[in-house]
């Protein structure tokens, strides 16, 4: 309906960022150091500096999320102008090492970087793409919604049960107590179906069977309704399938939805956190280089 | 031989038990009857602990009783001790079903047989009514019962839910979690319930979660105290008699107003309208001489406002001088007016200035202006602008205003004088301003507000009738015809006629033959056209403007539909008057031509897109699109879900959000929360006690401090998008949140006994920046749109694709 967070403003800080990048690469081009490239010349400062500077305000964001009542800018213009000036940071600090990587505390910063514009563009690329998924999926329900769609199916099937041979009756009520999606972060994140179901094995021992999307219930239901010969029984126990088929898709659409928000939110948990090592490192790196001047 | 008594007071609410206690306090013989068993019948009901509030805090209380803010157990102990202590005359269970006599002699006649008499009369019953009972033989048995106060008490019982309302149906869903149900209706289907109980009853029918018996009314009850179920309920059906064994009867069959009562005692309304207040002196003494009405039955629903009047009754039927608490309220405001004049002679001035209050009754026009302003303006000021948001109504009590009609080049300025009014606009059609008013000179204006004005039109036809003709009036000339003189406008205004129509009813269909013109007085209405079979909505048209223009020129017919989406109400011209006056003034006719001429090539416009937006256009109308000034909307292909809209309305307001994101329906990408959308004629205003609900002039709907917490906002809002919450401590801020552990998701105590209060959005109308919800929305997926904006969003942009 309106603009993205790249688009904002006209991509203002896309330009912004940009002629940052263009000073930089002309600057280092240019600059003719009597020792290779490297952070101690004035245009290595002076590339640190605004490194520095951007990494500070970049963390920032955090802050100014939380201040509601903030009259600095719209969050939406910070958010577009974090990604932008954020890639800026891949070139400008790599010209301010001067392409130089050793075994120390000033590489580990710039790893330490690199990791967090990397989860950020997991980040980025999971705000552009899954939204309009998540939006698709729910067909216009909202959670609780979603959540009642598969109570109300297990009403009903509840209802047609007791009007059906107990057994059949033991098979879905064991399938809805069984019914396992979900769980752990991974679990979510790959829509794991660890469901399963109460029904007679090969050997005609009840047991528990995989029941991944209700699979193994609906194929027997339709054994049971092939082997059917009451006209009145098959018609119900066509019912039954047409609700367990509905009860699948409802359950399906509350694991995508459970896993395209785990996507949503999981790329913070590396963000986050590599961003407050990176500010460790980068203090090191800074007191250290003084330090040794 | 009855008994016999100076004062009789009817009714032991707060001003009943007032009245009466000031009585025995002077000791004048006196009786107090009250219908039920205990004193403050309504507050009793009250559920346990809920905090009472003593609004107008300015007030000051006047009775032998204490009254202050507290809980429901002190105020009903304070006044208990307060009978006892004053040796109150009460009779509880005493039901009066008749007064007769005058003056010096009335009779009061009880349920029970017995006979009172008095020489004067006090009625303080309230307006709670008395629910209407069932009505057969047997419908005093212990098993039925008119109220249920807790749904969970029940458990494996058979339970019949007589009424097809909103009680009886919330009552039968919940019973029917631990309980057989079975709902009986005397109609063919639930007509009289609000759309969401009627999906969710026949939701639990359909599921069989419980059983609905229509057309079927009850014929008798009788108990069968052997059998399993011990009553036996007969019910009539169209097929015949069926019995019914049951354990519990619940008839939630509405309440009788008091009105039919009260007009039996002989005392007059000034007219049939349901809000009309009984005509009353300025010492609340009805036109029955001797019998007086006090409290909510007179207009007057707060608790402290009752009491006083309690006091002040027993005073003046003492013959005891006593100046109404109010008065030296109403001198600090009249202390601004030039000349030293007596309260009295200063409101009396007023209503033979302002011929609008003069059929006013003078109790009713105080009450109006202790809820006034009195404003003393200097020359040239602004009162109001054009487009703001403001709905209180304007008299000149002195001096003169200008008001400019039109903008830029073709302004006008049309000057008013003393006794007229305006504002009526914003105050019938609760919309934005039409025109800018500025001050004359030596102008002193009474500001009244929409509330009380309303509440006067619904008392006094003819206010009524003064403000409508002149709301014609000015819309025409404001709408289409500024340059016709307001005599000839006049004569036509007075052939308008005043037409209601309910959500979705058709106000012309498409082929009908166009004969008049329909200016929106209130509501809203859409716009829809038949394509390929369906009809399609391609606009809305707001309150303020018209529709069916072409229906004054010319004689064509209506090439659409126009349906009221929300309880509206339009004021129809017909061609024939309008063609006299267009006949005899050509001038006119070629600027009416002219504006047709743009409707015309407009609405070709929208015809071409209307077929894409249709659908989204629909669904908004739903969503209260054809009432709302101001809706929150998400786009679901931005949205990621991260909840910090919430967070920052939270976090702005005290600790609690006043949207919930993710509820709400979705229609092609646009997600409408639950969050308000400042309607224009807001339905949380129209029943709030302590008034605490405004409306600020840039059109934000907020609650003032003052809300007693009585939730009858939540009740009334369709949208549900007011809750009651106490305030919440202030959360851990960011720095402390790193240091000791992130706090933002643990759970805060609070104080659960603190005072729950109505909260809603006010769309930051405190904080310079805007509303929160959308500058802390990190995609840009929240935005605040009016229904215009959002119509014209949506056409231009089918129309570009």
């Amino acid at each position: 309906m309106h603009q993205s967070m790249l688009d904002y403003a006209s991509r203002r800080y896309l330009k912004i960022a940009l002629l940052l990048c263009g000073a930089s690469v002309i600057a280092y081009l240019w600059h003719d150091p009597i020792s290779p490239p490297n952070g101690g010349t004035w245009l290595g400062y002076t590339l640190g500096g605004i490194g520095a500077a951007l990494i500070l305000w970049l963390t920032a964001l955090g802050i100014r999320k939380r201040a509601y009542s903030s009259n600095l800018g719209s969050l939406q213009g910070w958010v577009s102008a974090h990604v932008y000036l954020g890639l800026s940071l891949i070139l400008i600090v790599t010209l301010h090492a001067g392409f130089q990587v050793g075994w120390n505390i000033h590489t580990l910063a710039y790893v330490l970087m690199m990791l967090v514009i990397v989860s950020g563009i997991v980040g980025v690329v999971a705000y552009l793409r899954f939204p309009e998924q998540l939006s698709a999926n729910r067909a216009g329900l909202n959670a609780t919604q979603m959540l009642q769609e598969v109570d109300d199916l297990d009403q009903r099937a509840e209802r047609l049960i007791t009007n059906l041979p107990i057994e059949i009756g033991h098979a879905v009520r064991s399938a809805r107590e069984h019914t396992r999606i979900g769980g752990g972060t991974l679990a979510i994140l790959t829509s794991r179906d660890r469901s399963q179901v109460e029904l007679p094995a090969a050997d005609g021992v009840i047991r528990l069977q995989a029941n991944d999307s209700q699979n193994r219930l609906l194929d027997w239901l339709g054994t049971q309704l092939s082997r059917s010969t009451d006209g009145e029984l098959s018609r119900r126990i066509s019912d039954l399938i047409n609700i367990v088929a509905a009860r699948r898709v409802a359950l399906r659409r509350l694991q995508r939805d459970a896993r395209v928000r785990g996507w949503l939110d999981i790329w913070l948990y590396f963000h986050v956190p590599i961003t407050f090592a990176l500010l460790g490192a980068l203090i090191a790196h800074v007191v250290s280089v003084f330090l040794y001047w | 031989m009855s008994e016999r008594y100076h004062i009789a007071v009817v009714g032991a609410g707060p001003g009943g038990l007032s009245a009466a206690a000031r009585a025995a306090q002077t000791g004048v013989s006196h009786i107090l009857l009250e219908q039920s068993p205990a004193h403050a019948n309504t507050i009793q009901r009250y559920q346990k602990g809920k905090h009472v509030m003593a609004e107008p805090g300015i007030l000051p209380l006047r009775s032998p009783l204490k009254f202050e803010v507290g809980t429901r157990e002190k105020i009903l102990g304070e006044w208990a001790d307060g009978l006892g202590e004053h040796q109150v005359n009460v009779r509880y269970n005493a039901d009066v079903t008749a007064i007769s006599g005058s003056r010096g002699d009335f009779r009061l006649t009880l349920k029970s047989g017995e006979e009172i008499t008095a020489e004067y009369v006090i009625f303080a019953i309230g307006l709670q009514g008395n629910p209407r009972r069932l009505g057969v033989p047997g419908d005093d048995l212990p098993c039925v019962q008119y109220t249920l106060d807790d749904p969970d008490e029940y458990k494996d019982e058979t339970i019949l839910v007589i009424g097809a309302g909103d009680a009886a149906i919330e009552n039968a869903v919940a019973l029917s979690k631990q309980n057989k149900v079975i709902i009986v209706n005397r109609s063919g289907e639930f007509a009289r319930c609000k759309d969401g109980n009627l999906a969710l009853i026949l939701k639990h029918i359909e599921e069989e979660k419980l059983d609905c018996l229509y057309k079927t009314q009850c014929a008798a009850l009788s108990a069968t105290p052997e059998a399993e179920k011990p009553y036996l309920l007969t019910l009539s059906t169209d097929k015949g008699e069926i019995n019914m064994p049951c354990h519990r009867i619940i008839a939630r069959l509405g309440a009788i107003a008091p009105r039919k009562f009260v007009e039996s005692c002989g005392i007059r309304f000034p007219s049939a309208d349901p809000a009309a207040l009984p005509e009353l002196s300025p010492q609340y003494e009805s036109s029955v001489p001797g019998l007086y009405v006090i409290g909510a039955l007179a207009g007057y629903p707060l608790i402290k406002q009752a009491m006083n009047q309690g006091y002040e009754v027993v005073e003046s039927i003492m013959g005891r001088e006593c100046a109404p608490a109010d008065e030296p309220l109403l001198a600090k405001k009249f202390a601004r007016l030039p000349g030293r004049q007596s309260v009295s002679e200063v409101l009396a001035a007023m209503q033979s200035t302002i011929p609008l209050f003069s059929d006013v009754n003078p109790l009713m026009f105080r009450e109006l202006i202790l809820g006034s302003e009195i404003h003393v303006p200097a020359t040239g000021e602004a009162i109001f602008r054009r487009n703001d948001y403001t709905n209180t109504f304007f008299s000149i009590l002195s001096g003169s205003v200008e008001i400019e009609v039109g903008e830029g080049a073709g302004a006008r300025r049309i000057p008013l004088g003393a006794g007229q009014f305006f504002g009526e606009m914003g105050l019938l059609s609760g919309r934005r301003r039409t025109a800018t008013v500025y001050a004359g000179k030596d102008c002193v204006l009474i500001e009244t507000p929409r509330r009380d004005m309303i509440k006067l039109i619904s008392s006094v036809d003819a206010v009524r009738e003064v403000i409508d003709r002149l709301f014609i009036t000015r819309t025409i000339q404001t709408g289409f015809a500024p340059k016709a003189s307001f005599e000839d406008l006049q004569s036509i205004a007075a052939r308008a006629k005043i037409n209601k129509f309910k959500p979705n009813q058709v106000v012309f269909a498409e082929g009908d033959h166009a004969d008049s013109l329909h200016l929106i007085r209130n509501g809203s209405v859409s716009i829809s056209r038949t394509m390929g079979g369906s009809e399609v909505v391609i606009s809305y048209v707001a309150a303020g403007n018209y529709v069916g223009e072409m229906g004054l020129l010319g004689n064509t017919s209506r090439s659409a539909t126009v349906r009221a989406t929300v309880p509206t109400e339009t004021i129809s011209l017909d061609a024939a008057a309008f063609g006299e006056l267009l006949d005899h003034n050509p001038e006119l006719r070629a600027e009416m031509e002219g504006v047709m001429r743009k409707r015309v090539s407009s609405n070709a416009q929208t015809q071409a897109s209307a077929e894409d937006s249709g659908g989204l256009i629909s669904f908004m109308i739903k969503q209260g699109l054809g009432e709302a000034t101001d809706i929150l909307l998400i786009d679901e292909s931005l949205c990621v879900g991260c909840d910090n809209c919430e967070k920052a309305c939270a976090g702005t307001h005290g600790g609690t959000s006043r949207l919930d994101r993710a509820a709400g329906p979705t229609f092609a990408n646009v997600h409408v929360p639950t969050s308000c959308r400042h309607c224009e004629d807001p339905h949380c205003m129209k029943d709030c006690p302590p008034d605490a609900i405004r409306r600020s002039p840039s059109g934000e709907v907020y609650i003032q401090d003052n809300c007693i917490g009585c939730g009858n906002c939540e009740r009334n809002c369709p949208y549900g998008v007011i809750h009651m919450a106490a305030p919440k401590p202030a959360q851990p801020g960011l720095l402390s949140s790193l240091l000791f552990g992130f706090g933002e998701n643990k759970k805060v105590e609070y104080d659960k006994k603190a005072l729950k209060k109505a909260v809603k959005c006010d769309m930051c109308k405190d904080l310079s920046g805007g509303p929160a919800c959308v500058r802390a929305c990190p995609t840009g997926a929240a935005l605040r749109v009016s229904p215009q904006e959002f119509v014209d969003y949506v056409t231009t942009e089918a129309a570009e694709r």
